[in-house]
Parts: structure tokens; C-alpha cells; sequence
């Protein structure tokens, strides 16, 4: 009985610690300071772009709201007054218990700078949920607030905790679904703490570096690199501090998380939340658009679905994931395929086939038109004819009969596209010019307003001629608009974050390409990267002197990589200094001696005499002696004493015998060729020959026909030693 | 005492998010909140029926629209203009028998009627209709032919009656809100008890040494099988778990802890089961008026088991979950997609959500329904809290239900709905 009573108290206890705790709080970043939408968010910011008809800051404001949020900050930075009007008009600013507060700034350029002007209004007196307008989400926050609640009265130094979700990254494109690169993050199993976050791997390095210490410190690490990250985080009240300390902080994960992570110095850690069965992602670039539109079309951010959302406007969903308003004038031969989403007041004409697409409010659509994977948002006209694949179509465009989309196409807002006039793909068309000066992916999608408006007058008027049909030659006859070129270097990249899905062909190099990155390093192993740098590796010393197969095997692989390297050397005239350096590392990196290097590049170049192409001995030895003549430099490095020299004698004497059998006969000749250009000196051959003497019958074949030569040279000595 | 308004948003955000779950709850919220909702109405000073019903109707619209799927919402409305109607009349009938005006008070409503520019549009239209339709079932039987037209009348109605009597009417507002109030309390108590009104016919229906059936979890059904465990009977019951939200795993757990012998088995299992049953009990979302169920996805296969071996299918139903309209369209207007996370991983499956690659469209769609439709040659039996309805007589509980309802509140139910729903006055007389 004592004990239920003192649990009960403590339950009252907590409940009032409860009730006393501060109402949950949310900072929404109503700006992403990125440029990936452009040219749309020239006009109108991201946040209130429609995702399947509804703003995309609906959704995060609703999961919000039934997540248990009480107060939210919404910080506006670019077209402030848009999001601004859009908040106060709608549903959010007369909601009991859920109060949406606006902060505005006109020249925040970055997160940090929008998180550092909310610490200076004071306003977050608690743990926080950090997020910005353009995620969509479903999950419950109660689980995460409590884990996080949990360490922060273990460890005062865990200050956030972020959410992530298993999603694997393509294979081939080594990106994310929703068109982010491919992400590392190394987490302890155990703690859940986040050690590393690596979004910009270099692809062409295929790994990532961590740092020893982690090793060190921490018992187990998991790598994943199947987890996305949601941009869903739970912070406490330091964050904001952090992000003043540190006024060079302006990116949420590339200088806050990377910084906080590198830098020890200040203690903090950062934990991970990983959700299961509810969904989470953010709208990065268009391919996430896509991506996102087509989760929610299939109702995978339940409750968050367009026919919920939109409640009394009455959406219905039909078979095969078909969304249709309830006042669509539908032509009957007019063909709605699945996964489609219908709004109000739209008109469809006959023939006209639509699938996997969203079609937003008060279209006209003519008849015979195609529509597959495409994103047309309201009033848009599309005349007959008209073809659009992967596209998005902004508010109020007009497509004049026989005009054809190709994929990836954006058309920004009031765009006319002239009559049978084909966009190419992957281009942006807008009616605002591009900006000249190339922005960076810090600057943040502020439209210089007063020119831009100007300037969009100007056009719809279409007053000067000579404008006019700048326009006209770049949309077709009556086309109105500009389309923006790619910046330089972007071009490749493009196929990357578009609405449309990733040609086949894009698809078939990257396979090949990588491929052959896989056989290289695989052939390569641990011994080169392509760069010609040395990775060394220093543990393979002992193990190879247990093991004399295992060296003889590396002997013929090392000498295979030699003579890959010399004939690499001889095709591409690389300087003799260079495949010096080569043969160097390969001799490291395999452990060898010069003795082997010798005999190697002695093989090599012997063997490219044989394989060039001769007809009799004569020309055989010519060929021996230009090879020997051009790379005695590179032998001649290795051979740094007589034994070296022996070696290279006695390599030749095994080719003879078995894979040059042509140069048996031109033996003593090419043995004076050697002694000529100064390759063996007088003592090598001697030795070599004194070593033979006692040799079985055999052996002596290549000594005897060289006889002469020896002879030759012990008389020269012996002269010399008259001298 | 709460703002109402707030109450009432609170409400329709809940059902907005689906955070409400069971029809039960939904129908006992939905009547306290339109108590509250009675309660805090202004009453005027004439006419109190008209307000009230306003109000009701007001509030009934929006919280039908949160959530369209959820028909005892709209059930519990209905009911609840029903009983304001009710009382209304009763006290009509009351004061006009006192006061012996009928006639004179039959002519002046014609007139209102006419030339009176306040009347809102809805009402003319209700009164209208009230003249042409032919006599209802409840006028017949209260034997007062055109009174019905009475609280839709405009304020000005009631002054014709005169001044002196305005004393009396004060007197009978209060009395009706009052009345209301009352009746809409006996509303929520009853369904609160229909568990425990169905579990009490348990033992008729169950029998010693039988084999139960059940799909998923209920709690009628648990309190049902409860019911008859605690009356000495012995049976044994076959859970099927009921994918993709697996509740049956839950019920098996309660009914163990309660003593009973339960087995637990999938749902592909049913029908190699369904032999050695003796009868089928399952709950229900909510009955149709063909006498068709709307039920947790799965049971329409169950239904199809039972009947290829001649099992009894019984279906309990509180009668808050009667609901008056036809399943025309079942697959858009009365069932509901979930999210397919209840089926399967996101993660494990992103690869094939890869929409970067290939067509660029799913090829992959993962469909969730949560209702199936049962269609009422499948069903044996109904159990409600009135009592054991033969299944020939699907039709009559409907027409029992129906008679209880007025035709205006039929058609205000399917106006909401935009659905091919026949006019009120068509029901009845059929």
C-alpha cells in the first residue's frame, strides 16, 4: 500500500513538473537559402509552392499541430510578405492552442543568421523542434522528446537530436531518392550518438575518413549509409547560443553539425533518432518534389493526404490512387490514369490522357493532350495537342496548341509557350531574366523586387518590338518568356536534381563507369589510387614471409604491374623520371627489392622487343638495342651494385630459355649491347660468368656461346691491370 | 464552461486527424459535444426549436465534413435533431391542446409562410416540403396534421399567437431546452450501455461447447463473449488477427486474461477453419440501410467462408452505428485509405519508391483500405441494443430506424454527402 501511495505522489509530482514545463516550441525556417528552385522562387517562396495543390508549409505546420506543437516561430526572410499574407489569411493564425507567430528579416542569408536573430529576440525558453517550411512528416514527437529529454538530464551536453529514416541510395547514382547525394553518418549502436556526417563524399576517392580517435573512444560504430536525414531536429536552448558564439556557422549541417562534430573542444554531442513506420523527408531540389508529391499521392504521409487536408472541398480518392474534386468537367474520352490528382474547376478535354500527374485548380486542358509525370499547378492553359512529360507548369502559364515539354522542363509563372514550339529538356523558362552574377548555393532566393516586378511589366505588356521578339525566337511564335542558360559546369548535373527520372542511357555510363571503378580497384587492390598516389600499407610485411607461394604469386603480379607500367610509359612517351617514380611505388607497395624491379623492367623491355614486330634476328636485335637505348635510364636506377646487374643477366638467360626463345641466338650480342651502353659493368659479367662455370652442362649454354665476349673482356682487364 | 467554439474545433481537428478511434467514442463525443453546443445556444425569445436546430445543424455540417467515414457522427446528429424536433412537438401539442388554437394557428402558418422575408431559405423549403409530402408517419401518428411547420417558422409566427401568451412561451422555451437537454443525456447514456445491452443477449445466442469465430478486435464482441463466459457457458473462441493492424493479437490477449480458450490464427487460415465453427460474431462500423455492413478490412472474406459452410454470420452494432444511407459508391465515400506503412517497411522498400530511375512513376502501389463491405445476403444476424433482429428483417430495423428519424434530417444528412441518398419522405414511405 506504502509503496502504491508513493508512486501515486511521485505520478502527481511529475504531472505538475508537467504542467509547469513550457509549452512545446517550433522555429519553421520559412526561407531553405538555397537556389535550387529557381526561377520559381523569383516569384514566390518555396514554402508556399503547391505540393499536391496544398503549400507545402500546410503540411509542416498540420504535423505540427497534431504532433503537439504549441507555439511556432516562423522566420521569412525572401518574399517575406508573401508568407507573411498566406499565414494571416489562412487557417493557422485562428487555431486554439497552436499559435503562429511570424519573425521577419530582410537580410538573413543563411540558417545560422536566422536562428542567431531568433536568439536575440529571446522567444525559445525550452527545447525546440528545429524545422524548415518545406518538410513533410507524419511522426510523433513524443518519443523523441523524451529520449531527448532523457540524456539531457544524464549528459547536459547532448544538445540535439536528429531524425533519421532508412531509405538506400541508388547504386548506380550513388544519390538518394530524393536526389540528395549519398550520406554517411557513422552513429554508436548503443548511445545512438551521431560521430560522423559526411554528405559530400568524394565519389571518385570511394571513401570516407574517420577519425582514429572515434575508434578509440567508442566500442562499437555502426556506418550507414542507408539512413536519410529527415531535417528534423530536436534541439535545446544552447543551439541558438552556439550558432552566436560561432557567427561563422551558417549552414544547418555543413558548418553546425560538421562543426560541432570536428571540434571537441566544446563537448557537445549530437544524438540520432531513427523512425520506423512514419514518414519524414524534406524537399531539397525537384527531383525531391517529385519524389514527395508522389509519397503523399501514395498516402504515405497518412494522415497528411490531400483528401484529409482539403476536408470539406470534397477530394475523392478513386481506384488506382486517382484524386478528383468534385466540380472537374471531365470529357468522357478523356483518359485519367493512376496516381493522378484532379483540382477543383478544372476542365479536361477529349482524348486527353493524364497519368502519374498532379493538376492543379481551374485548368483548361484541351483535347488530345499528354500528360505523364508532370505537376501543373493552377489556371494553367494547356491548348490542344499539347505534349508535357516530367514538367512543371506554373501558375498561369499558357501552352498554345501542338507545344511539347520534354522531360525536366520548368516553365515559371505566366510563361507563354508558343505554337508547336518544343522546349528542350532540362531547360528553365521564366519571364524574369536569369540573374548574371552566378550565385552561390549559400545566397538565398531574394528576388531583387523592384526589377524584377519592373521588368515582368514590361514584358506582359510586350510593348518593344525588338524584346518582343527576342521572346518570340526563344518560345516559339507568341512565346513570352526567357529561357535560362545553365551555368557552367552545372550542365553535367542537371539530369540529377530534375522532376524527370534519370534517362537510361545517363544510367547505362554510370554502371559502365562504375564498373570499371570497381574492377580497378579490385585489380589494384590496395596499390594504387587512380591518382598515382600510395596508400601504404605497412602490415603486409610480416605476412609475407610466412608465406613463400603467396610472395612468389606477389613476384608475378608485381612484374605483371611492371610491365603494365613500362609499356604505359612507352605508348605515352611519359618522361623517363616519372615511370621511375612509378616503378618506385610499386616496388613499395609490393614490398620488393630493386633486385626485382631490375629484373622486372629488364623482362619488360626485353618482351616489347620480341612483340614489336621483326623479321629476322638482325632486325630483332635492332629492335632490343632502340628500347635499351631509350630506357637505359630507368634500368639503370635500380641497378645500384653488381648484384643487381647479375640479376638482370641472369633474367635474360631464363628468357631465353623459356618466354624469348628468338634470343637465344642474339644472347652474347645483346650481353655487349648492355656492356656498350654502361647498363653491366665489366665486373657483373665476370662474376656472372665465374658463377656459371660450376653449373651443370645444361646452364652453361648461354656461357659458352658468350664465351668470346667474357673472354674479350678478362683479357681488357687484365690490360688494365698491366697498366 | 468552455467556449464552445473552441470545444467544437478541438473536436473537428480530432476527427480531422483520425485521432478519434471506434465509432463508439466518435457517436458519445459527437452527443456531449452538441449537448454543450445546446446548452450554450442563445435561446430567443420565440421559436427556440428553429434556433436550436440551426445551431445543431450548423455545427452537424462541419463535424460530417472532418470526417465523412465516420457515419456515426452523422448518425448521432440526426438523432440529435431528431429528439429537438421530438420535444419541440410534444410541447406544441401540449399548449395547442390547452389553448385549442390549432386552426387559427394552421392559417397563420400558411401565411408566414408566404410573405414573410425573414424566413430563411431552408425552412421555407422544409415547410414547403412538409405541405406537399405526403403524411408522414409521425404526423399521422400524432395526429396533428401540419404542426410540423411550426417550429420553422420565423419569430414572427410566434407573435401572431399574441402577446398575452408570450409569458407561457417563455416558460415553454426553457422547458424545451430543458427537455432537450435531458433527452439528448439519455442519447449518450444509451450509448454508453449498448455494450452491456448487446452482451446481455449473449447467452441466447451462444452455446455450451460452440466455436466462435471473430476477426480483428471489438469491444462489443469482447463484451459479448465476456458475457457469456460469465454466465457459466463454455466455448471456445478462434481469433483471426486481422492485418494489417493485427488487433486481433490484442483481443486474444483480453479474452485470455479473462478466462476464456482462445486461439489465435491468421487470416489466411480462416477458411480452412471456418468447418469446425459454430458461429461467426463480429462488430461492425456501421450498418447500412440496405442492411449491408461496413466492417474492418477482411471480414468480407470471413462472411464468404461462413456461408460456403452454412455458419451463422452475426454482426453486433450498437444502434448508433445504424446509418440511413445506401452503399452506392463503397470504395469512395465509405471506406478509407491508410498509409501503407501498416504493410510494409519504408525503408527495406525505398529502393523500389526510387522514382529517379526507370519510368519515373511507381511501380509498386501499396493499397490499405480499412473498411470492407459485407453485402446483406452474407449476414445472419443483427444484434443491437434493442434486441436479436432475424436477418429477413434487416429491412424492418431499417424502417424501425428510419421511422424514428424526420424526413428534413434525412435530407440534411445527404445534402452534406452530395450522395444519390433517396429524399426522406421516399424512405419512409417505402
Amino acid at each position: 500500500m506504502g509503496a502504491q501511495k508513493k508512486g501515486a505522489t511521485a505520478r502527481v509530482s511529475e504531472d505538475q513538473e508537467e504542467l509547469a514545463r513550457n509549452p512545446l516550441q517550433a522555429i519553421l525556417l520559412a526561407d531553405s537559402f538555397a537556389t535550387t528552385f529557381r526561377p520559381i522562387t523569383l516569384e514566390r517562396p518555396k514554402v508556399l509552392l503547391p505540393l499536391v495543390n496544398i503549400p507545402m508549409i500546410d503540411y509542416t505546420l498540420a504535423w505540427l499541430e497534431s504532433a503537439g506543437v504549441e507555439e511556432v516561430f516562423v522566420f521569412c526572410c525572401a518574399h517575406s510578405k508573401q508568407v507573411i499574407d498566406y499565414l494571416e489569411s489562412s487557417q493557422w493564425s485562428s487555431q486554439p492552442n497552436f499559435s503562429v507567430t511570424t519573425i521577419e528579416s530582410h537580410n538573413s542569408i543563411s540558417a545560422g543568421d536566422a536562428l542567431r536573430l531568433i536568439y536575440e529576440r529571446n522567444v525559445i525558453h525550452g527545447d525546440f523542434v528545429l524545422i524548415s517550411g518545406d518538410t513533410m512528416s507524419n511522426m510523433s514527437l513524443t518519443q523523441v522528446l523524451q529520449e531527448h529529454k532523457e540524456r539531457r538530464k544524464k549528459d547536459a551536453n547532448a544538445i540535439m537530436t536528429m531524425v533519421i529514416k532508412k531509405s538506400k541510395p541508388s547504386p548506380i547514382t550513388q544519390q538518394s531518392r530524393l536526389g540528395t547525394d549519398e550520406l554517411f553518418m557513422a552513429i554508436n549502436p548503443v548511445t545512438k550518438q551521431l560521430l560522423c556526417y559526411e554528405d559530400k563524399a568524394e565519389r571518385s576517392k570511394g571513401f570516407i575518413s574517420l577519425d582514429k580517435t572515434l575508434i578509440a573512444d567508442n566500442p562499437s560504430i555502426i556506418l550507414h549509409n542507408d539512413k536519410q536525414d529527415c531535417y528534423i531536429d530536436v534541439c535545446s536552448q544552447e543551439v541558438l547560443s552556439l550558432f552566436t558564439d560561432n557567427f561563422d556557422y551558417q549552414h544547418l549541417r555543413r558548418h553546425f553539425v560538421k562543426g560541432l562534430l570536428v571540434d571537441d573542444i566544446m563537448g557537445y554531442k549530437i544524438f540520432t533518432h531513427e523512425i520506423h513506420s512514419s514518414y519524414a523527408a524534406r524537399i531539397d531540389n525537384f527531383r525531391s518534389y517529385d519524389t514527395i508529391s508522389k509519397d503523399i499521392i501514395q498516402r504515405w504521409t497518412y494522415p497528411f493526404v490531400p483528401d484529409i487536408l482539403c476536408g470539406s472541398s470534397a477530394i475523392k480518392v478513386e481506384r488506382q490512387g486517382a484524386y478528383r474534386a468534385s466540380d472537374v468537367t471531365l470529357s468522357r474520352s478523356a483518359h485519367i490514369g493512376s496516381f493522378t490528382f484532379i483540382g477543383q474547376g478544372t476542365k479536361i478535354g477529349n482524348d486527353t490522357k493524364i497519368s502519374h500527374s498532379v493538376v492543379g485548380e481551374g485548368c483548361t486542358i484541351g483535347s488530345n493532350v499528354t500528360i505523364e509525370g508532370s505537376y501543373i499547378w493552377n489556371n494553367v492553359t494547356i491548348e490542344d495537342g499539347c505534349q508535357l512529360r516530367h514538367a512543371i507548369v506554373c501558375d498561369g502559364v499558357i501552352m498554345r496548341s501542338g507545344a511539347v515539354l520534354q522531360p525536366g522542363v520548368i516553365l515559371s509563372f505566366k510563361v507563354v509557350v508558343g505554337q508547336q514550339f518544343v522546349v528542350p529538356a532540362y531547360s528553365k523558362v521564366s519571364l524574369l531574366q536569369q540573374p548574371t552574377q552566378q550565385d552561390s548555393d549559400e545566397e538565398l532566393e531574394y528576388a531583387d523586387n523592384t526589377s524584377g516586378t519592373g521588368e515582368l511589366r514590361y514584358k506582359l505588356n510586350g510593348d518593344i518590338a525588338t524584346d518582343l521578339s527576342e521572346t518570340a525566337y526563344e518560345l516559339g511564335t507568341g512565346g513570352v518568356g526567357y529561357i535560362w542558360s545553365v551555368f557552367e559546369g552545372a550542365q553535367d548535373e542537371e539530369w540529377k536534381h530534375s522532376v524527370a527520372p534519370i534517362p537510361t542511357d545517363k544510367l547505362v555510363k554510370l554502371m559502365l563507369d562504375k564498373d570499371e571503378d570497381e574492377e580497378q580497384l579490385t585489380q589494384d587492390g590496395n596499390v594504387l589510387s587512380a591518382s598515382g598516389e600510395l596508400k601504404a600499407d605497412s602490415d603486409d610485411n610480416g605476412s609475407e614471409d610466412d608465406d613463400n607461394a603467396d610472395s612468389r604469386d606477389d613476384y608475378g603480379f608485381f612484374e605483371k604491374e611492371v610491365e603494365a607500367t613500362f609499356l604505359r610509359a612507352v605508348h605515352e612517351n611519359v618522361k623517363v623520371d616519372h615511370a621511375v617514380l612509378e616503378v618506385n611505388a610499386l616496388r613499395l607497395s609490393y614490398n620488393m627489392a630493386s633486385v626485382d624491379c631490375a629484373g622486372a623492367i629488364f623482362y619488360s623491355m626485353m618482351k616489347l622487343a620480341v612483340e614489336s614486330p621483326h623479321h629476322s634476328a638482325s632486325e630483332l636485335h635492332r629492335n632490343a638495342a632502340d628500347i635499351i637505348t631509350k630506357w637505359q635510364k630507368l634500368l639503370k636506377s635500380f641497378l645500384h651494385d653488381i648484384d643487381e646487374e647479375i640479376e638482370v643477366i641472369l633474367k635474360f638467360e631464363e628468357m631465353c630459355l623459356e618466354s624469348a626463345k628468338e634470343f637465344a641466338a642474339l644472347f652474347p650480342q645483346v650481353l655487349h649491347l648492355l656492356y656498350d651502353k654502361e647498363i653491366l659493368q665489366e665486373d657483373a659479367i665476370l662474376r656472372w660468368a665465374d658463377e656459371k662455370e660450376g653449373a651443370d652442362e645444361s646452364d652453361k649454354v648461354f656461357l659458352k656461346s658468350s664465351e668470346k665476349f667474357v673472354q674479350w673482356l678478362k683479357e681488357a682487364e687484365e690490360e688494365d691491370e698491366d697498366d | 464552461m468552455p467556449d464552445t467554439q473552441a470545444l467544437v474545433n478541438d473536436f473537428l481537428n480530432k476527427l480531422k486527424k483520425r485521432k478519434i478511434e471506434g465509432s463508439q467514442a466518435t457517436a458519445k463525443q459527437t452527443a456531449e459535444l452538441l449537448r454543450s453546443v445546446i446548452s450554450q445556444t442563445r435561446v430567443p425569445y420565440t421559436n427556440q426549436a428553429a434556433a436550436l436546430i440551426q445551431s445543431v445543424k450548423a455545427v452537424g455540417e462541419g463535424l460530417i465534413a472532418a470526417n465523412p467515414v465516420e457515419l456515426a457522427v452523422g448518425n448521432v446528429v440526426r438523432r440529435v435533431l431528431h429528439i429537438i424536433r421530438e420535444e419541440d412537438l410534444s410541447l406544441t401539442t401540449a399548449a395547442m391542446a390547452g389553448l385549442n388554437l390549432s386552426a387559427v394557428s394552421d392559417d397563420e402558418d400558411d401565411v408566414d409562410g408566404d410573405n414573410q422575408p425573414v424566413l430563411s431559405a431552408a425552412a421555407i423549403a422544409a415547410a414547403s416540403r412538409s405541405t406537399l409530402r405526403p403524411p408522414s408517419l409521425q404526423t399521422l401518428l400524432e395526429d396533428v396534421p401540419d404542426s410540423a411547420a411550426v417550429p420553422h417558422t420565423s419569430s414572427s409566427g410566434g407573435d401572431s399567437e399574441g402577446k398575452s401568451k408570450s409569458a407561457d412561451k417563455s416558460s415553454r422555451s426553457r422547458k424545451l431546452k430543458h427537455d432537450v437537454i435531458e433527452a439528448v443525456n439519455e442519447l449518450i447514456q444509451d450509448i454508453n450501455t449498448c455494450h452491456e445491452q448487446i452482451a446481455e443477449q449473449a447467452v441466447e445466442h451462444i452455446h455450451q461447447n460452440e466455436v466462435i469465430l471473430t476477426l480483428g478486435s471489438s469491444r462489443t464482441v469482447l463484451e459479448f463473449l465476456c458475457a457469456a463466459k460469465e454466465k457459466k457457458r463454455s466455448f471456445r473462441v478462434f481469433v483471426a488477427e486481422g492485418a494489417p493492424r493485427y488487433q486481433g493479437h490484442l483481443l486474444a490477449k483480453e479474452l485470455v486474461t479473462r478466462g476464456l480458450q482462445t486461439t489465435l490464427i491468421t487470416d489466411s487460415a480462416i477458411f480452412a477453419m471456418i468447418s469446425r465453427v459454430n458461429m461467426v460474431i463480429v462488430g461492425a462500423h456501421a450498418v447500412m440501410a440496405n442492411g449491408g455492413v461496413i466492417a474492418p478490412v477482411g471480414l468480407n472474406m470471413v462472411a464468404l467462408a461462413a456461408q460456403k459452410h452454412a455458419v451463422p454470420f452475426v454482426v453486433l452494432a450498437g444502434s448508433h452505428k445504424l446509418c440511413p444511407l445506401y452503399p452506392h459508391h463503397p470504395e469512395v465515400l465509405l471506406n478509407e485509405l491508410r498509409s501503407p506503412s501498416e504493410l510494409l517497411d519504408f525503408g527495406e522498400f525505398s529502393d523500389c519508391l526510387d522514382f529517379g530511375s526507370g519510368i519515373g512513376a511507381p511501380l509498386l502501389h501499396v493499397v490499405n483500405p480499412t473498411f470492407d463491405y459485407v453485402p446483406p445476403k452474407l449476414v445472419s444476424l443483427f444484434i443491437t441494443d434493442t434486441g436479436g433482429h432475424n436477418p429477413s428483417y434487416i429491412a424492418e430495423i431499417y424502417q424501425l430506424f428510419v421511422m424514428s428519424l424526420r424526413g428534413e434530417d434525412m435530407k440534411f444528412k445527404s445534402e452534406i454527402m452530395k450522395t444519390n441518398c433517396i429524399a426522406g419522405g421516399n424512405l419512409v414511405k417505402s
